[in-house]
């Protein structure tokens, strides 16, 4: 069993004690990166936030020095008023600006959900109104936060026509798809992992770097079996394959990037590469983006399957605060090792 | 006030209530298509405030601001066609009646049925003036009932704290649906009460539309000048019920009795004569939008309806929209 009171993957990924080289960057590194170049290329780029300005810089520390670049005029420290200042930025994108606004925390997203879900996302539908604004959303556990600050809370705008969701797993990614975000007409929410904020560390191109919306890409190739998944739960993912490696069985692991809109071709390609998928996500199974990819799988590449879809997620519950409770609650590369073991067998 | 300017008043608030009389008796004859909303009574405040701003600034009004849509420059075909869920209609039929009634070219920005979010967008709106440093306005209207949501706090908050070019009209007509104002509420002024976040606050007879337009008026300029939002708080009665289908019983016939002697448009026509207009030109005025309704009401009937093949399409924008699935 995973230790209690740990933070980092249950392998002893290197993180961030691997000697930073060249272009090295953690993911947190990677999203002001993104954040910094597009507000230098594209002066309509403005953040949006609850304590992000000044030295302060937020409370993960990414705006930390941008309004000494930008000025006050562009990062935009706000009250604790979520649904409010997502309403303002959606005033603004509809007037041609690209705010990008923080949440403190992804779990404070439901203070601004009416102005997402049904402003800012029915918006293009019923009368053309383009809103590209970004709302990032730093999101998912296993860092003993509690339930108000561990929380996965994509499937509800999955859910929701009119807006893109993306969830990158590494630190390219972090910059490619925030810049894709930003760049993006339509209403787009980044959620960025917490967990992998300092504790992963990846080669990131400098300049312009852009992942397409939409694009899923397959982070390690195998036949034995198809792990499907994203954001923290890749890293987790990876380090279960290397580990399954060793005992012969070869995981195919497809990183999905963007959940909202599904790569569709890339899943089912990689189910009829393997034959046996298994779904990935630290957010609760109920309804959960896995049930949307096993249902599609189910109806399109059934043929292909030699085992039924296995999931393995959060547990339906409110995400739990004390270390054993926690580990209990969460995937982790040792759960996917069982569960992928089990699928290889079947 | 030029005789030209108030006979101008004059004609958006005929025109509105013209379309809403029209309106109406399509929905009586079992012509309607689901729902739609009388704004009886709120010509003067809608008219009267939209009218107070220049080009290049944005509205956003409510479901009872058919006059405010107009004067902006939402066309009475445009409207009618939207009632009926036509694909000339100003949401393609994607929206029912009033809602979403938007066309971002010429500054109109639609509700959605949570009214009060129509002030952070609003808000949004005025700071993305203030962001470029252009001299517009943003005009955003909610009702009396969302004054008690949190949304709107939040944002007379912001609009104060960041003193953003923004005037709020909030029309008080008395009842959100079927709940008197007095039992939402131990608040006793709207406007009093959000002078407390930092915002000029006025309160008018809305039924007066020259009171309306002048407070509306210094609102809007004092906005450009950089000098901060405004709240302007408008009294009236809603005078028919909330849709078409409620008739209002709960609202005490004398009430509506008084409110009916003070009736906007009607006393205006009035005042106007007594001030020296001729009747031919009030019933000039009077033919000129009846020729217009009747003309929006042809055009909507004999639109197409729209495609049922497009149900999917604009849910994105255009370039970006995912292959259907």
């Amino acid at each position: 069993m995973p230790q209690a009171g740990t933070n980092t993957s249950n392998f002893g990924f290197a993180g961030v004690d691997e000697a930073a080289s060249g272009r090295e960057l953690t993911y947190l590194a990677a999203i002001s990166e993104a954040l910094r170049e597009e507000m230098r290329r594209d002066p309509r780029v403005l953040l949006l936030g609850e304590d992000i300005a000044g030295e302060f810089g937020g409370a993960f520390k990414v705006t930390k020095g941008l309004e000494a670049e930008f000025g006050a005029r562009r990062v935009m420290n706000t009250p604790i008023a979520e649904l409010g200042f997502t309403g303002m930025a959606t005033g603004m994108a509809l007037m041609g600006l690209r705010p990008v606004v923080e949440m403190q925390f992804a779990d404070f997203i439901s203070s601004a959900f009416d102005s997402i879900v049904q402003f800012a996302a029915a918006a293009h539908y019923r009368y053309l109104g383009p809103v590209p604004w970004v709302i990032r959303a730093p999101c998912d556990g296993g860092l003993r936060s509690g339930p108000f600050h561990s929380q996965n809370p994509e499937a509800w705008f999955v859910h929701t026509p009119g807006l893109k969701v993306v969830a990158p797993g590494t630190p390219a990614d972090a910059k490619g798809l925030l810049i894709a975000a930003i760049r993006d007409d339509n209403p787009v929410i980044y959620f960025e992992s917490k967990a992998l904020y300092r504790t992963l560390k990846g080669t990131v191109p400098a300049g312009e770097h852009v992942v397409p919306i939409g694009q899923a890409r397959v982070a390690r190739a195998g036949g034995s079996l198809s792990i499907i998944t994203y954001g923290t739960q890749l890293r987790e993912a990876l380090t279960a394959a290397e580990r399954l490696s060793l005992e012969n069985i070869e995981c195919e692991v497809l990183d999905l990037r963007t959940l909202k809109p599904l790569d569709t071709e890339a899943i089912l390609s990689s189910v009829r590469r393997t034959s046996r998928a298994l779904v990935v996500h630290s957010a609760n199974q109920l309804a959960g983006v896995g049930a949307e990819v096993a249902a599609l799988i189910a109806q399109h590449a059934f043929e292909w399957l030699d085992a039924p879809v296995a999931r393995l997620a959060g547990l339906d519950t409110p995400v739990p605060f004390s270390p054993p409770l926690e580990d209990a609650y969460r995937p982790d590369a040792l759960k996917i090792c069982e569960a992928a073991k089990a699928l290889a067998a079947y | 006030m030029t005789v030209t300017e108030k006979l101008d008043l004059y004609y958006w608030m005929q025109l509105a209530r013209t379309f809403d009389e029209r309106m109406l008796a399509h929905w009586k004859q079992g012509r309607g298509v689901g729902g739609t909303f009388s704004q009886r009574g709120h010509e003067a405040i809608s008219v009267g405030a939209a009218h107070a701003l220049g080009p290049g600034d944005v509205v956003s009004p409510m479901h009872r601001d058919l006059g405010a849509f107009l004067v902006r420059g939402l066309t009475p075909r445009e409207a009618f066609a939207n009632l009926l869920g036509r694909e000339t209609g100003a949401t393609r039929g994607r929206d029912a009646n009033f809602h979403g009634m938007s066309n971002l070219e010429r500054g109109i920005i639609g509700y959605i049925s949570h009214l009060p979010h129509s002030l952070p967008v609003a808000l949004g709106v005025a700071m993305s003036f203030r962001y470029r440093g252009e001299p517009r306005v943003a005009m955003a209207f909610t009702g009396d009932g969302a004054t008690n949501a949190g949304l709107y706090h939040e944002v007379l908050n912001m609009a104060g704290l960041y003193s953003a070019p923004l005037v709020i009209i909030v029309e008080n007509n008395q009842y959100a649906y079927s709940t008197p104002a007095r039992q939402a509420s131990k608040v006793k002024s709207i406007a009093g009460h959000a002078a407390g976040y930092g915002l000029l606050t006025t309160t008018v007879d809305g039924n007066d539309v020259e009171a309306v337009h002048a407070v509306a008026v210094a609102a809007v300029q004092r906005a450009r000048a950089g000098d901060g939002p405004s709240l302007i708080e408008a009294f009236t009665l809603r005078m028919l019920g909330h849709a078409v289908h409620d008739g209002a019983e709960y609202v005490p016939r004398e009430l509506l009795a008084a409110w009916e002697a003070r009736d906007p448009v009607v006393g205006y026509r009035r005042a106007l004569a007594t001030a020296g207009a001729s009747a031919q030109q009030l019933d000039e005025i009077d033919r000129r939008c009846r020729m217009e309704i009747e003309d929006a009401v042809a055009f909507a009937e004999s639109s197409p309806w729209p495609d049922p093949s497009t149900v999917a399409r604009g849910v994105y924008a255009a370039a970006q929209e995912p292959p259907l699935t």
